[in-house]
């Protein structure tokens, strides 16, 4: 049990996804601006981690592994994740229009999503069970929406300020990133 | 120019993929602790890169454009795992030093983004040429990046000393907060001698750097225009 919860606040805080691994950072960076567009993509990427997690897990159990063809796994997981968007997409499009149409631009982009395909293979990597690597893509792409939401936050407080030319744009996140992953750096620290 | 030469121009200093369009951020950020492993990322994603040009540009009349997306990937995708494989079975110590990130070249917003804006456009020579220029523009970037993490983070070059004795080197930059800093150095000072990303426009015209489903947005050539 309490190695469960390890993997959630890990994958949450400690190895922050985007602040730590990386991955994800085209988003992280790029239009999400606003703070509701920055929580409904959050809420889409959690979704689909978490179900790209469980479906990788059990193909790379059941077909991949007693197959032989672990090497594979990048060619698989990719389709996975393209198709899982697909279907979220048409499913929610049919059944909760007014959700679909919140999230509506964001659902194709995950497909893309660095972030999703990392998880699957970071489970594979550790040798997560079908339960671990659900429970740590939850995890993850819950430290991606706390990411991703903070800095959208800090983002409309920059657009106020006096910035100096050189660093307006893409250098003044940056540097508002650094110092985010300064301040999660210090999660690291966190012990059971 | 010759529109050969005119290629390799493009993708090392026009539109450099890193500095001027801010795509394939990721790896950018994420290896570049060394300078080695900057080479080394750099190399791997331009082999993928000019092989998946080539095969894309040879298969542009075969493949049907509603599902161009997926057929790509799929290329690109085995690809990767053959450079994995080569990687894994030749350079062992670089394998274990990139580890997840060489998978992730499939994901790579700068192979995808290549092969909607220009290999499924132009003829499989001149889209191999564009694959070597992009390619060696973003090695140059990324080896720059990682060269500066290594330097300041860690007072070596390449493996060695740089720095005098006397002076420590500052371990943050060799840790996740480095890599932010460094890039929005060199971005801010590409600002400040007039050197304007393009990230800016490519976002307003619809585009977050996920270059696979946006298509024309990203497109380096005409869309963006």
């Amino acid at each position: 049990m309490k190695s469960l919860i390890l993997i959630i606040i890990g994958g949450a805080l400690i190895n922050n996804v985007v602040l730590n691994q990386f991955l994800g950072i085209c988003s992280f960076l790029g239009v999400y601006k606003q703070m509701k567009a920055s929580a409904s993509l959050g809420g889409a990427v959690i979704f689909v981690i978490t179900v790209a997690s469980a479906v990788s897990s059990l193909l790379y159990t059941y077909v991949l592994a007693p197959f032989g063809i672990e090497f594979m796994k990048t060619i698989v997981f990719i389709l996975v994740i393209a198709a899982l968007v697909q279907i979220v997409e048409m499913f929610l499009k049919k059944k909760s229009p007014g959700v679909y149409k919140a999230l509506g631009i964001y659902l194709p982009l995950i497909t893309t999503n660095c972030a999703v395909l990392g998880v699957a293979l970071t489970n594979v990597q550790n040798d997560y069970n079908f339960l671990e690597s659900v429970l740590a893509g939850f995890g993850t792409a819950v430290g991606f929406t706390l990411a991703i939401v903070l800095l959208a936050s800090i983002r409309t407080r920059i657009h106020e300020e006096d910035i100096p030319a050189p660093l307006r744009g893409a250098p003044i996140v940056l540097i508002s990133a650094a110092l985010m992953s300064v301040a999660f750096m210090g999660f690291a620290g966190l012990s059971f | 120019m010759n529109k050969y030469i005119e290629r390799l121009y493009n993708g090392i200093i026009k539109e450099n993929p890193v500095l001027i369009l801010m795509l394939g951020m990721c790896p950018t950020l994420a290896v570049s602790t060394r300078a080695a492993n900057g080479i080394g990322m750099g190399l791997s994603t331009m082999a993928v890169l000019i092989l998946s040009n080539l095969v894309i540009s040879l298969l542009r009349k075969v493949i049907p454009n509603e599902v161009r997306l997926p057929a790509y990937i799929v290329i690109v995708a085995s690809l990767v795992t053959v450079t994995e494989l080569l990687i894994e079975a030749y350079l062992p110590a670089l394998y274990d030093e990139l580890g997840i990130y060489i998978p992730l070249i499939v994901v790579n917003c700068i192979v995808l983004g290549r092969a909607e804006a220009y290999a499924n456009k132009h003829e499989p020579f001149l889209s191999v040429f564009d694959g070597i220029g992009m390619g060696i523009g973003f090695t140059l970037a990324l080896t720059l990046t990682s060269l500066l993490r290594e330097v300041l983070g860690s007072g070596t070059a390449f493996g060695f000393r740089v720095l005098p004795a006397g002076v420590e080197p500052i371990g943050m930059f060799v840790q996740p907060p480095g890599a932010f800093l460094i890039i929005a150095v060199i971005i801010a000072v590409q600002n400040a001698i007039g050197i304007k990303t393009r990230q800016r426009k490519l976002v307003d015209s619809g585009c977050d750097g996920n270059c696979a489903l946006c298509s024309r947005a990203c497109d380096g050539e005409g869309g963006a225009k």
